[in-house]
């Protein structure tokens, strides 16, 4: 008996270290890169355009550009990710050809290197249709990265709707679309945001494929079609040209802060949604 | 008093890819009569039930042969709108699954899906629906508040009171009172009384005394065949097939 309450115990042990484990790299990486860029974090850091390649100045301008590449790419990847999932888990039989394929083809998107993309979109995005290095390049490029991820998570989330919802719905003389939109979407929609906030994190924080897609300009964007720079791009550069750490740091913290702002609104209104049906 | 026949199956044959759970299956059910569906486990009546109101083509690889009147009209066809059918056909399923929303959307859903958009009509239907399911009593002061958090019992007859609200003509119930406690049994089985003066209801029951309390005609499946179809009090009294003495008598397997 003896023994056995101490294996229990040695092994309860074990699982909180590795609790513990993760807490503190986690608190490690922030409270690092928090203490490596408080300096410069100030709200003029954060509001200022930057100056002199952005050794002065802030990072507004990458502010807004990340935000802008990361809206683009949703609006683009959301619609068409889920309605692929929808297609899949509801509309498409499980012996269908065309529905093999492309879930063949989402698992294969979802396995290939982002800089792969990048480089398609330099190649396809920017010079061959002439895009240049603009915001509209990196979103659909950053569109097409996500796409998978959101249609694999969205297909899980429609999975784990009851089978019952909708043979209870459709013997109500509802139409399959009807059925989608009332019953099956808003029940799955928790997983889906899921999905897009993972999304949105993979899009933050993309370096290369955005460098040779959306370029790395410092000015304002204000189209589609000016080049912007995001601030993962930014605190790359400034770290690797040697321009500013302490500054490179402040970007990142504030990458981290974004991020986390992100996941809050989407917890909670994920919550908001759930109280509101259960 | 000449009979109406609301439903008629001829000669309906259902297969699971190529398993054929029903033979053959010939049935006139009467309107405004409660027709009750009896049998062991795996003998089909949950196939035929669903064959009613076409939800078996739900489930990949069913197909069917025969065919089934819904006031002389065949339903099995290809000009036939299903969304029509299932309006008229409601069906009750045998695990209460009421869906996650408020008690009121709940009832709701099926009058908004079928063009009704006023809401002083869509919370006249709701009351309706409740009284008519004697639910209203018990949640009238809380209609906002989530379906789920209401007891078993409580799901099951909100539940039929969304069937009810589509304005349906038949009622189909699969084991409806499957998880209910005798309490809700009997309040059920009161109301299914009281639904057949407006209703045609289908229902498929374990339970022989069930069936032989509210029902005027029972079927008894076996095998995916229909055994013997009569008037209630004549198969309980007087069964005609040997099995179907042996099932109601409890000497079945
Ligand atoms: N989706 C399905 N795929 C294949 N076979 C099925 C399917 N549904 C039912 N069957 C088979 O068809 C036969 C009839 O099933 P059905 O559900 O109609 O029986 P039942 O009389 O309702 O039984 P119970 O009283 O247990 O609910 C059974 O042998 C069952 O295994
Ligand atoms: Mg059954």
């Amino acid at each position: 008996m003896g023994a056995a309450k101490m294996k229990d115990k040695l092994i309860y042990a074990l699982f909180w270290l590795s609790g513990l484990i993760i807490v503190a790299i986690l608190l490690s990486i922030v409270g690092y890169v928090l203490i490596k860029g408080f300096s410069v974090i100030s709200l003029d850091f954060l509001l200022q355009s930057p100056r002199k390649a952005g050794a002065e100045g802030g990072i507004f301008t990458t502010v807004i550009g990340t935000l802008y590449l990361t809206l683009l790419a949703l609006l683009m990847a959301v619609p068409i990710g889920t309605g692929a999932a929808i297609y899949l888990q509801e509309y498409a039989s499980d012996q269908s050809r065309f529905a093999r394929m492309v879930n063949l083809t989402a698992e294969t998107l979802a396995g290939i290197p982002s800089i792969i993309f990048g480089l398609f979109g330099f190649v396809f995005l920017v010079i061959l249709l002439n895009l240049g290095w603009s915001i509209l390049s990196g979103g659909i490029t950053l569109a097409i990265m996500i796409l998978p991820t959101i249609t694999r998570t969205a297909q899980e989330a429609i999975l784990t709707v009851p089978v019952e919802y909708r043979e209870n719905s459709l013997a109500l003389g509802a139409s399959k679309w009807q059925t989608t939109q009332k019953v099956i979407l808003p029940f799955a929609l928790p997983g889906i945001i899921t999905g897009v906030i993972l999304s949105i994190g993979r899009a933050i924080g993309e370096t290369a494929a955005l460098i040779l897609t959306a370029g790395s300009s410092l000015g304002m964007p204000l189209s589609v079609f000016d080049p912007t720079r995001t601030m993962s791009v930014h605190l790359y550069l400034l770290a690797m040209e040697g321009i500013s750490l302490e500054r490179a740091f402040g970007t990142a913290f504030l990458v981290i802060v974004l991020i986390v702002i992100i996941n809050f609104l989407a917890n909670l209104s994920m919550r908001r949604f759930s109280q509101a049906m259960h | 008093m000449e009979r109406i026949y609301k439903i008629q199956s001829q000669n309906l044959d259902v297969f699971y890819r190529d398993f054929q759970a029903l033979h053959a299956i010939n049935m006139d059910i009467e309107q405004n009569k409660v027709t009750a569906l009896i049998g062991p486990s795996g003998c089909g009546k949950s196939t035929f039930l669903r064959s009613l109101n076409r939800l078996n083509e739900l489930i990949a690889g069913t197909s069917i042969k025969g065919q089934v009147y819904l006031d002389q009209q065949p339903i099995y066809t290809k000009e036939l709108d299903v969304v029509a059918l299932r309006k008229k056909v409601g069906m009750v399923f045998q695990k209460p699954s009421v869906f996650p929303m408020s008690i009121y959307d709940n009832i709701a859903y099926g009058p908004r899906i079928h063009g009704i958009r006023q809401k002083h009509q869509i919370d006249n239907i709701v009351e309706r629906s409740l009284r008519a399911a004697n639910l209203w009593e018990e949640v009238n002061n809380r209609l906002n508040s989530p379906a789920s958090r209401l007891s078993g019992g409580q799901q099951q007859r909100l539940v039929i009171a969304r069937v009810l609200a589509v304005d349906p003509e038949v009622i189909l119930m699969d084991e409806p009172a499957s998880a209910l406690d005798p309490i809700s049994t009997s309040r059920l089985e009161e109301l299914i009384a009281k639904l057949k003066n407006k209703y045609t209801i289908v229902i498929v029951t374990h339970n022989m005394q069930q069936a032989a309390r509210v029902s005027d005609y029972t079927g008894f499946f076996l095998n995916g065949e229909l055994i013997e179809f009569n008037q209630t009090d004549e198969l309980f009294v007087n069964p005609r097939d040997k099995r179907t003495e042996d099932y109601i008598t409890g000497r079945f397997g």
